[in-house]
Formats: structure tokens, sequence, C-alpha cells
């Protein structure tokens, strides 16, 4: 008998042709009908006109013709509701067969019909199947539990079918007890406070004879089932785990992972000076060792819990280095994850072993796997000190094979040596020296280059070396352009005489020939710095790396407690916890480890990361890109460089004599020793002369800097955000207007961008605001002095004022608009930020704050969080500040800061604030109180917005 | 838990799709293409799905044969059939094939009494998943392989680095009803129990005769094994499945003894033509017999003619498998034999290395390279109490306690040197000599 002639069928008419057959009396050819209909159903062809017809077919005592109806009322039951009630009868029928097998095949089939209708006629027949007195008919009504309760949860806790439901944990066969516990377990993981899966000694007692009699998957839904418990003390746990242990030789991995995990969790609880813990240390190496001779996708989820294991009680594994080895016919990612571990046990005592190994991985064919192998000799020197020197000795050995993507690596990997040993492996720079022309990858070419400019004054010829990559300078990545700015700085305030026109030309290339913001502001501030203050610059830019350890590449100890929680599924195969990646509510209960009772906490091995987190000493974690300038130009630089350019002949003026000055107080405190002091009037800082902000500290210089390139040397500067398009070139003919809003010593603006993207010239603008929540309107003319020009842009500041006429818009903050031109008329909305309507005499007195603090109805409050910010009350005050947001007292209660603040809206309103910020809690609560409560919902945003940038 | 099952082509088409979740939609094929598990509404238990799909795959096997393209359309209904019963809900249930062929058949069911359908629906939920009642054999026997692959990393010297043995015990069972076995073999931890093997219990013992205990890694037995009993007592007993099954995997490290060493010699001549030869030395006593040996030598990718020559046995060059394969039928211990071969390179620019697979070996030899012994097997029906011939039939034709079935050296090695071009260089070709 074959069955794939029915694949085959595609001719026209097909569908009438199946209707007659399905129809017909004979049952062999009803039957052969209903198997073409599935095997159109699985290829994807739509065949839910034939519903009617195939129930039809239902009522037979042929247990296969009726698995397949079934099979096919499950797939279009949800697309055709009301047919499909006419199978209900039927379903009701054979849920009182006989057969057993008939019974529960129709219970099953049941609850996988997602209809509503259909799930009513459901509950009776249900509640007789979870009582039937066939072991077989009750597990499979178990699980129909749970479809039902994904159907409509509210229906199965009224027909109190979850009691039923914890009733089969005790009964007497083994695997309507696994079935329930699924079920359960399932449903409460969508109610995660219920109470569902009451645990208790007794009935964990029932679950841990289950276990031993039960299918190889009910052991694993019972494993996971036990391993959310929560034994009441260390005996308890101990008897557990005791009990548990006996799966670690099941031949089944997942029931090997599960056990693990229960045993890996239960272990908090147990003291180490107990013999037990011992034991059980003991026995978990070999299981986990064996899982490595699973299936290759096994072996790979196996891996990355081995991963986890091993970072958590390192103890475990230490000795079984070897069996990390990988095998030639391994697939690469069992081999990448091999490597991985092998890192993680690498120790003093295995080093010559390991790196023996890695060596020979480094001979490899595949290209990743090589990558990876040589970067692991570099970690493997940066964790075990005592093999730092054979290390850098073999990662020479490797460059001198000249293999290309080895002697890149090896160059990444030894600039990270260098941060952690500094003074100690100079001498290898020649070497280096010699393959730099070989070095084509980014990440590569940008090591290098740190590495010359770190050790420039012991390069004689650094300076050659570093204007060889300049040549090039706008075709490098952004990496290396970033790196052999600092590099060349370096350079030069390392060796000043010979070096000042490299720096210039660097200087240039940074801020005037690049597009690149990042490269620009550091370029800036690297001229700024070293026009300003030599002495300072020298203390920023050569200042002393905090040096990096093994730990950088470590799990998060919160994470990795969270992880072992989850031993075995998708969580930790992709080390992430499963709020990461789980769609809904499910999952997002995080799962924690039971808090450690050991009495012998101070014994512990500092490997051994205790449970509670907070208490392990988190190391400073450096990224592997470490530079002390790049982190601080990451900090928060907020504005972007916005609007007008960067007032480019001021630059070129100021880079006519940059150096001057700098150099010769660079010189001068170089030979002389001489104190620190001012660039004085020898030369002109890039940008418009303003004076610079001496002995200020650098994070407010660069503040500073910022207002700069603003061009407005104003001191009250409210946050402005970037411009946005507000009307696209598609709706307006071709014109495009994008804009923001800005206020400005008490002026407000709207600053325009108008851009023609038509192919004709535009002219006569004009500019109208409908009636607003606060009367905005224009208070000049849009004035556009010549014709715009296809393909040009300009740039306009909108005065505005707040004395036109007024309606309450919805939002608040909506702003209608019509712009016109000699073409047409056209019309968008905006919303503009609250903060510009922020008057500068918006400081309340004390008294009178409180008075009106308490004259406010309570139910005028408003709270709101703002999350995610970490600065402190000090900064904040001064930031919110500078946005005519005022701080009139600051009280720090029970460790807390509180800031009492008050702004006052341009048509008198007054809004008053209590903010609150927690140490180490980057969530600051918000309370405001105003007379008109509608506006703090837009108050909290300009608060939100001023804050985070 | 598994929202949905799907069997593609190579193409890439869907041949068997069956959905178990809402969340699962057609277009979920897409997702697959890439992953082989893919997560949107719970955080599954990846291990339980992969160990599943190779379940899948062994059901499937059992019931027709090769997985292929024609055979799963051949048999979709079946298949159909089998997801319905295996996954409910996505939750895996009974997947023993032993019980699923009571009941799921193909043939229609013919109306069962009411005895056995409870028998078939007790069976299917109960301790025992994998073993019907009622099986009858005329002659009951019981049949039991040893197979073992020595792993072996060598050092560039000839030391051995590390070596380890994976074994595994199978066993076909053909026996009457409700057998309960009991399965013994030289554990040190059993043996030191029960106070024997202490007195020339040096480790060291004579080639190839074995030893008395051996120290067991670690081991994992088939579901039909009562691990907790195995926990407690140390004692592996069990109601075996019908047929063939694997009873038990297991590994040892220490005291390997190696049958045989192997040592290859490379010399490039020129950038066309290399020239190996390997030499086998039997390291066991001489009146032991090892047979079936096949020695395995890869060649490099741009091979173009092989001549060899060998003292014994057959040799051939399979240009499809890309090695060279020596046959010897028997070798006797303390031995040696020798294969030379000349390989004719084609002149190559492709950069593409060489993954310069070890050699391998396959043998029989009559004892096995962890040592392992079985001690006994014995075997008790309490309801038909098999007949004396029974027994004595089965343990002395089918019980091969001298005979552990092949074994498997195969043996990395730890380096070569590599030069520029892809040079074949082969086993354990000393890395600095």
């Amino acid at each position: 008998m074959t069955d794939s002639k029915y694949f085959t069928t595609t001719k026209k008419g097909e569908i009438f042709e199946l209707k007659a057959e399905l129809n017909s009396d004979k049952k062999e050819k009803k039957k052969e009908a209903v198997k073409k209909v599935i095997a159109s159903m699985t290829v994807g062809k739509d065949v839910s006109a034939l519903f009617p017809d195939v129930v039809n077919c239902m009522q037979t005592d042929n247990l296969e013709l009726k698995k397949l109806v079934y099979l096919y009322l499950m797939n279009y039951a949800k697309s055709q509701p009301d047919m499909a009630i006419m199978a209900v009868n039927t379903f009701v029928k054979d849920c009182e067969d006989p057969n057993p097998l008939i019974r529960a095949l129709a219970v099953r089939t049941m609850g996988c019909i997602r209809v509503d209708k259909i799930t009513e006629y459901l509950c009776e027949p249900l509640r007789k199947c979870l009582k039937d007195e066939d072991p077989y008919v009750r597990k499979t009504a178990a699980v129909c539990v749970a479809k039902l309760h994904d159907i409509n949860a509210q229906l199965v806790e009224d027909q109190g079918f979850l009691d039923t439901l914890k009733d089969l944990i005790s009964d007497s066969n083994p695997m309507v007890v696994a079935n329930a516990v699924a079920a359960l377990s399932e449903i409460a993981e969508s109610h995660p406070s219920s109470n569902l899966l009451d645990l208790n000694p007794q009935s964990i007692n029932k679950l841990l004879t289950a276990l031993n009699e039960c299918t190889e998957w009910g052991q694993i839904f019972i494993l996971d089932c036990l391993a959310n418990y929560m034994p009441k003390d260390d005996r308890e746990a101990q008897s557990i785990c005791e009990r548990v242990t006996p799966r670690l030789s099941h031949a089944n991995s997942a029931v090997v992972l599960s056990a693990v995990k229960v045993l890996m969790k239960f272990m908090e609880m147990l003291s180490k000076d107990l013999d037990y813990y011992g034991t059980l240390l003991k026995k978990l190496a070999p299981p986990l060792v064996t899982l490595l001779s699973a299936e290759p996708e096994l072996q790979y989820v196996a891996l990355r819990n081995i991963n986890l294991i091993v970072q958590k009680r390192p103890e475990i594994l230490k000795h079984e280095m070897k069996v990390f080895f990988v095998k030639y016919n391994d697939p690469i990612y069992v081999k990448l994850e091999k490597l991985d571990i092998m890192i993680r046990l690498a120790s003093q005592a295995n080093i010559a072993q390991v790196l023996a190994e890695l060596k020979e991985y480094a001979t490899e064919v595949d290209v990743d796997f090589v990558r990876k192998a040589v970067r692991a000799i570099g970690r493997c020197a940066i964790k075990v000190e005592q093999s730092a020197e054979r290390c850098v000795s073999t990662l020479l050995d490797l460059i001198q094979t000249k293999v290309n993507y080895v002697v890149q690596e090896a160059i990444v990997v030894i600039k990270d040596i260098f941060r952690k040993y500094p003074n100690k492996y100079e001498s290898v720079i020649a070497t280096l020296c010699e393959n730099l022309d070989s070095l084509d990858e980014p990440e590569a070419r940008a090591a290098m280059i740190w590495i010359v400019g770190e050790y420039a004054e012991r390069i004689d010829n650094a300076d050659e070396l570093l204007e060889s990559f300049l040549e090039g300078f706008h075709d490098e990545s952004t990496q290396v352009q970033l790196q052999l700015l600092t590099a060349i700085v370096k350079l030069f305030l390392k060796k000043p005489t010979e070096t000042q026109e490299l720096v210039q030309q660097v200087l240039s290339l940074a801020t005037q020939d690049s597009d690149n913001p990042d490269l620009r502001d550091r370029g800036y501030i690297y001229w700024r710095l070293l026009s300003t203050d030599p002495v300072a610059a020298k203390e920023v830019v050569l200042a002393e790396k905090p040096l990096i350890s093994e730990e950088t590449d470590l799990i998060e100890p919160t994470l990795l407690d969270e992880l072992i929680c989850y031993i075995g599924t998708l969580a930790s195969v992709y080390h992430k916890p499963p709020s990461a990646f789980v769609e809904g509510s499910r999952g997002v209960v995080h799962k924690s480890l039971p808090p450690r009772t050991g009495s012998s906490e101070s014994a512990e091995s500092p490997e051994a990361a205790p449970s509670a987190g907070q208490a392990a000493e988190q190391p400073a974690v450096i990224p592997a890109q470490g530079d002390l300038l790049g982190d601080l130009l990451n900090l928060d630089l907020g504005p972007p460089v916005s609007g007008p350019p960067l007032a480019a002949s001021s630059v070129q003026m100021g880079a006519v004599d940059l150096l001057g000055g700098g150099l010769d107080s660079l010189l001068r405190s170089d030979v002389g020793g001489s104190p620190a002091m001012g660039g004085g009037g020898g030369f002109a800082a890039p940008g418009p002369a303003v004076p610079a902000s001496m002995g200020a500290p650098l994070g407010s210089g660069l503040g500073d800097l910022f207002d700069l390139t603003g061009g407005v040397g104003t001191l009250s500067g409210s946050y402005v955000a970037p411009k946005s398009v507000w009307l696209p070139a598609m709706k307006a003919k071709g014109l495009e207007i994008s804009g923001t809003f800005s206020r400005q010593v008490g002026s407000i603006s709207m600053d325009l961008v108008l851009t023609n993207k038509a192919l004709q010239v535009m002219s006569d603008f004009a500019i109208q605001f409908n009636r607003n929540s606060f009367g905005l309107a224009p208070a000049a003319p849009l004035q556009v002095h010549a014709p715009l020009a296809p393909n040009q842009s300009v740039e306009i500041s909108l005065p505005l004022n707040t004395v036109g006429s007024v309606m309450k818009m919805d939002p608040l903050n909506n702003l209608q608009v019509a712009v016109k031109n000699n073409i047409d008329v056209f019309y968008f909305s905006t919303l503009y930020p609250l903060h510009i309507l922020f008057v500068e005499d918006g400081k309340m007195e004390r008294q009178m704050f409180l008075a009106t603090w308490k004259d406010i109805p309570n139910e005028n409050e408003a709270q709101f969080q703002i999350k995610d910010c970490s600065l402190s009350a000090d900064a904040v005050s001064s930031k919110l500040q500078g946005s005519n947001i005022f701080t009139i007292a600051k009280r720090n209660v029970e460790g807390q800061d509180m800031l009492y603040q008050s702004l006052k809206l341009t048509n008198g309103i007054w809004v008053l604030a209590e903010l609150r910020i927690q140490p180490n809690n980057p969530t600051f609560t918000l309370s405001l109180k105003c007379r008109a409560p509608e506006v703090s919902q837009h108050v909290y945003q300009a608060y939100d917005t001023i804050l985070k940038n | 838990m598994i929202g949905g099952l799907f069997i593609y082509n190579h193409k890439g088409e869907v041949l068997i799709s069956r959905v178990y979740r809402d969340d699962i939609g057609r277009n979920a094929v897409d997702a697959f293409r890439v992953n082989v598990i893919h997560a949107r509404q719970q955080n599954v238990n990846a291990a339980m799905v992969f160990e599943f799909l190779y379940k899948m795959c062994d059901v499937m096997t059992a019931y027709f044969g090769k997985i292929s393209e024609e055979n799963i359309k051949n048999n979709f209904v079946l298949i159909y059939e089998l997801l319905d019963e295996i996954l409910d809900f996505g939750y895996p249930q009974n997947s023993e094939t032993g019980a699923l062929k009571t009941f799921i058949t193909q043939q229609g069911i013919k109306s069962q009494t009411k005895e056995e359908q409870s028998q078939i629906t007790s069976q299917v939920t109960g301790q025992i998943g994998w073993r019907r009642e009622g099986i009858k054999y005329r002659r009951n026997e019981l049949f039991l392989d040893v197979l073992e692959s020595v792993n072996l990393l060598m050092s560039p010297q000839g030391q051995v680095l590390s070596a380890h043995v994976s074994g595994r015990v199978v066993m076909k069972s053909y026996l009457s009803g409700m057998p309960e076995c009991k399965f013994g073999m030289n554990d040190k931890i059993v043996i030191e129990k029960q106070g024997k093997g202490t007195a020339d219990e040096t480790g060291k013992s004579e080639l190839g005769s074995g030893k008395q205990s051996i120290a067991i890694d670690d081991c994992t037995f088939h579901q039909c094994v009562r691990l907790s009993k195995f926990d407690s007592e140390r004692s592996i007993s069990f109601i075996p499945p019908d047929g063939e099954f694997e009873l038990m995997r297991y590994r040892t490290t220490k005291d390997i003894i190696l049958p045989f060493r192997v040592i290859p010699l490379v010399r490039e001549v020129g950038r066309t033509k290399l020239e190996v030869k390997v030499v086998i030395k039997s390291n066991f006593k001489p009146s032991l017999l090892a047979q079936k040996i096949e020695v395995r030598i890869p060649t490099p990718l741009n091979t173009s003619g092989v001549q060899v020559i060998c003292m014994k046995g057959k040799a051939k060059y399979k240009a499809s498998e890309n090695a060279i394969v020596w046959k010897i039928k028997r070798m006797a211990g303390m031995k040696e034999s020798q294969i030379s071969a000349e390989i004719e390179l084609l002149p190559t620019n492709d950069k593409k290395k060489w993954a310069r697979p070890p050699i391998s070996m396959n043998f029989e030899v009559p004892f096995a390279p962890s040592g392992l012994k079985v001690r006994y097997l014995k075997v008790f029906e309490p309801k038909l109490n098999y007949s004396d011939h029974d027994v004595i039939k089965w343990s002395s034709s089918t019980f091969r306690e001298h005979r552990p079935g092949p074994s498997t050296q195969i043996e990395r090695p730890c380096g070569s040197p590599w030069e520029r071009t892809c040079l074949p260089v082969l086993g354990f070709h000393p890395r600095r000599s």
C-alpha cells in the first residue's frame, strides 16, 4: 500500500470529485477520499469547502478513518465554527464509548478544537473522563484541562477542573501523575500569583514515587516541576536530592539535565561542611561528561549548560579539562562551545595542556575556529598570570606562520595582554610592527594603532608608522579612525617636538573633513584640550588605565543564578532570561535560587560567587576597546550637533596657529615642570572665541563646547530636540519642512529648515498658526530672502510669542500650522515640548511653595516614573534649571534625595513638583501638583526629555 | 511545549505538518528553515525537544524503515496517527515502539475484546510501557554484544596523552512473558563490595587477559533499568523490551588495553607525490586472534592516484571516501604488518586546507579494551518458568561473554607539522622530530 499517490492530485475539479467520493456508499472509497483530503491539507491547499462532507464520515467504527476526520476537524473547525457544531454530537457520544481508546481520542480531539460553542459541550465529557476508570483516558483528560485553560481560563476555574487536576497528582498511575503535573505547571505559569502547584512534603513524596515509574518524558515534567519547589530546610533538600540522583544515569539527556537542574538548585541550601555536599559534587561530574557523547545537537545544549555550571560551581568539572578537547569530526558549533569551556576551566594546574591544545587548533582548517582558538590563548594569558609569558610566546610563534587571519587575531589579543600586564611584554612590539602591512581587518588595524600610540616613546619610528595609516584616513572604518586620532594625540603628548604637523593633520582630518559626529566630537575635544591646557590634556589622554581582567566575559552573577534555574531550556542555550525572548506574559516570572543556608560562608572559595548576588564582588568591567577617553566621550554629551554648520571659517582660522601656545606650554611644563597654566591669549580655540571656563571640571567644559557649536553664547539654553520632519515633501508638492522648538533667554522660536525637493523654484513663503492651547503665534512674518531653488534648503529661526488666540487642543500641546508658497497652501500639525513655555521667573518662594502644595487638592496630584536615569540629585537640579525648572529645596530622607521644584508656564499656571531619587535606583518618582492637572502629563514628558538628553 | 512539528523534504517543501498550539501558523515554516527550535510563547525544554526528535526518528524507522521522502509520503497517514498519539498538546507521551505497535497498526483495529483494550491502555500508561504482555517464543534467546570504541590522543613522541573507551552493551531479547533480567559485570565497586578480587588486584595484568575488575567512570541506562536500584545496590535489573535495544553505555579511562599500535610515516616527494607507510602491531597475547581488521587511512582531497603494497590482507584506494581501506581477516597477538602507499597529487592552487582526519581502525578482539567482562546475566520469569533447555541453550550458544563485538580504535593525532600547502600528514606523524 503506498499513500504517496495522494500527494500528486493536482488536476482541476478535484474538490468536486472529492466531494462525490466522500459521499460514496463504499467504505473503502470514503477512506481513500479522506486520505486525499488530508494530503492536500498537508501541502497547504485549502480544502475547507469539503467540511460538511468530511464531517459526515465521522460516524464510523473504523478507528483509522475516525482519526483522519478528527485531524481534518482540528485544522478547519476554527474557520468554520458553525459547521463544527455538527460534530459535537459524535464527540459526546464517543466520550461514552466502551473502548477507552475511543473515549480518549474524542476528549483529546475536542480539546484541540478551539471553538467556543464546542468548548461548552466539552465540560461534561471532560469531567467524566477525568474520573474515568481507565488510566489512558485520565492521562489524556489531564492534558485536556490545560488545553481548555488555554482557550477559556475562567471556564476551567468555574467548573472546578483545577481541583480535579490537583487530585490527579495522587493518582495511582504514574503517567496520569506526570501529565497532571505538566498541565498544572503550564496553568500555573500563566497565573504566577496563584497557589496552584501547592507543593508540600506529602505531594513531593508522591511525585518522587511517580518519578521512578513513569516514562522518560514524564520524568522530565516531574523534575522540571520539582525544580520550582522550595524545600523548607536543608534536610528536606538533601532527601529530595538523594531521590533525584539516580536519574543522572538515565539514557535520555533531557532527564539528566533536568535532574542536574534540581540538584544545582537545591545544593544552594546544603551546607558545604556536609559530607553529602561533597558526595553530590562528585556525582555531578560524570553524567555531565557523558552528555558529550550524545548526538551533536544535544551535545550543544549540554555544552551551553555546562558553560553555566562551570561558572556557577567551577569545582565540579575542574579535573575534567580533557573531555572538552575537540574531536576532529565535531560540528563547528560544538567545537566553538568546547573552546569556551576550556578557557573557563583553565588554571595553573592544566594550562600547559590547554595551551598545547589551543596551539594545535590554531593550525586547523576552519577559519572561525582558528580565530577563536587564537583569542582563547589571549584569554588564558589574562586569566592565568603564570602562563602569560608562555601565551605570548605561543602567539609570537603563530604570528611567524604569517597566516593572515591568525596574525590579525593574535595582534588583537596581544593588545589585551598589554592592558593586563603593562610594561612587561613590550619587547614583542618590533615583531608586531613587521606585520603592519598585512593587516586588513579594522579590529586588527585599530589594535596595532593602539599599541603604537600607547608605546610611542619606545618605538623610534612611531610617527612614520602612524603617518602611513593617515594617508588613507577617509577610507578607514570609524574604529580605526578614532584609534588613529587618539594614538596620534598620545604620540604628540609624548614627543611634541617632532609630531606637531602630524597632530594638526589628524585633527583637521577629523574635525573638518569627516561627516562622522563621533570622530568630529573627539577631534574637537582633543583640539580644545590641547589648546587650552596641555598639561590637563596629558593627564586625561595619558591617564593610567584600569587593568582588564578575566571577569569581563563572565555572566553577571544575578543573571547566572537565574539561568541555573532554567537548565535544559532554551533560556540556558541562549544565555538569556525567558523574558528576553518569550512573547506575552508567560515566563515573565523571574526564578531565583533558594537563599544560601551554608554555615561556612567565610570559608567559601573566592571563585564560587555567593548566590545572594549583591554580596558578590563585582569586578569593574572594562570594554575591550577600553580607552578612557573613549569612555568619557560616550558619557552624556547629549545634544547632537544640530543645525548650523560648525562655523567652518573660524575653525580654519583657528587652525593656523592652533598649537602655538599649546606647544609652548607643553614644552615648558615638560622641561621646567612649571605648574599648569592657561593657554593664555596666544592662540585661538576652535569655534567662536568665547572665554573658556578654565579650571572648571571637564564635564562642564564639554558642555560649553557644545554651547559654542550651537553658535549662541547663552547660559540659559534649554534642551532642544533634534529637528524632525514635520511635512514630508510627498505631501507638499516637493516642499519639505523639518524643525524643532527652542527657548533661549526668554524667547521662544521655531527653528525650521525648508527644503525644495521639487523641480521648480519656490517663493512667496508665509506661515500661520491655528488657535492653540497656549496662544502660540509667530512674532514676525516668515522671512525667506531669496527664492528657494530646487534641491536647496534654507534655515530659518521664526520667533514666537504667546499672545495669539487660545483654544484648548487635544492633545494639549498640539499645534496646527499652515505654510503657503507660490505653489499651494500646506497644512501640518506638530507637538511642541512643554518646556519651551517654562518661564524664567518660575522660582517660587519657599513659604509660598509649602502653602500652595497644601492648598492644591490631593486629587490634582499625579505621579510618574522616570526610568533609566542615572544622574545625581545635583546634576538633576542643574540640568532642570537650564530649562527653567527651579529647585526650591532639597532634603535627604532615609537615604533618598527629595527635590522640591516649581515652574511657571507662559500663561501663568504654576506647577509644583516633588522628585524622589533613590541611590542606585535609576528610576525616579515624580509627583506633580497643579491647579490645571491636564498639563501634568506634558510636564512629566518635558522632565523626561530634559533629564535624558 | 512543542507547538508544532513539521517534516520537510530537501527542497523545503512541507511533507508533514502537525500543529499542537495556537501560536504556530503555517508561516512558522519559514522560521524553521533557520531554526530547529523557535520559541515564542514558552521557554521550552530544549534538551527534551531534541531528545524527542531523535526518538521520533527511531519510532518512524521502527515502523517503516529508512526515513526518506518517499517513505514519508507513503506513510503519511501512519505518521499523523503516531504524532497524534505520542504528542498531546505538545507534551511527549509514551513513545516506545513496543507499546505503540500494539494499537497503531494501520490495519484497522479489529474489534478487540474489553480485556484486550484495557491491556493496551494499562500497558501504554503503566510502569513497563516498553513491553507488551503475552509475548511468546518457542525458543527463548538472549544475545548480548559489547561494542567499544577507543579514543586516543597521542603526543608527537608517541606517548598516550589521553585515552578513553566508550562502550555500549546491546541486547537482542527474544523471550516470552515478562522476564526479570539481572546483568552483572566486573565493576570495581561491586567486586570490592563483595570482598573479592583484592588479592591480585594490582591494576596491571597480563596483556589481553583482562583485569579482575574495572573502574567505570560513568554509565547510562535504557529506561527499562531500575535506576534507584542501581544507585543503591549498583545492580542492573530490568524487564527488557522485545527485540534489539541498547541496555547501557559506559565510559572508562583507567588502564585501557590498546589492542593495536599504529605507526604512520609520511614523506613528501616533491609537490605532487607522497609516500605513506603505516605499520600496525598487535598488542595482546599471541594465543588470541583479532578478526575483521579494517584500517582506514585518509588521503588528501587532490589525490589523483594511489599505488598500494601490503604484506597481509587486501588494500584499496576508495576515491569516493578519500581513503585507503586496508582489510585483514585475522591477526594473532604480538604480530606486525605493514602497508606502503604512493599517493599522486594533482597540483592545486586551492587554498582550502584538508582537515587531516585521523587514521581509524575497526576490529573484533576476544577481549574488551576497557577490560569489561560480563560476569552473569540471569533471567527469571515468574509465571512461565523457562525450561532448562531454554536457559542452557541461551547461555551456551548466544551469550558471547568471551567474544565482545567489534571495537573501534580512533586515534587522533595530537599534532603534526603543517607546511604552507596542504600536505597530507597522517595519523600520528610526530610533530617535532
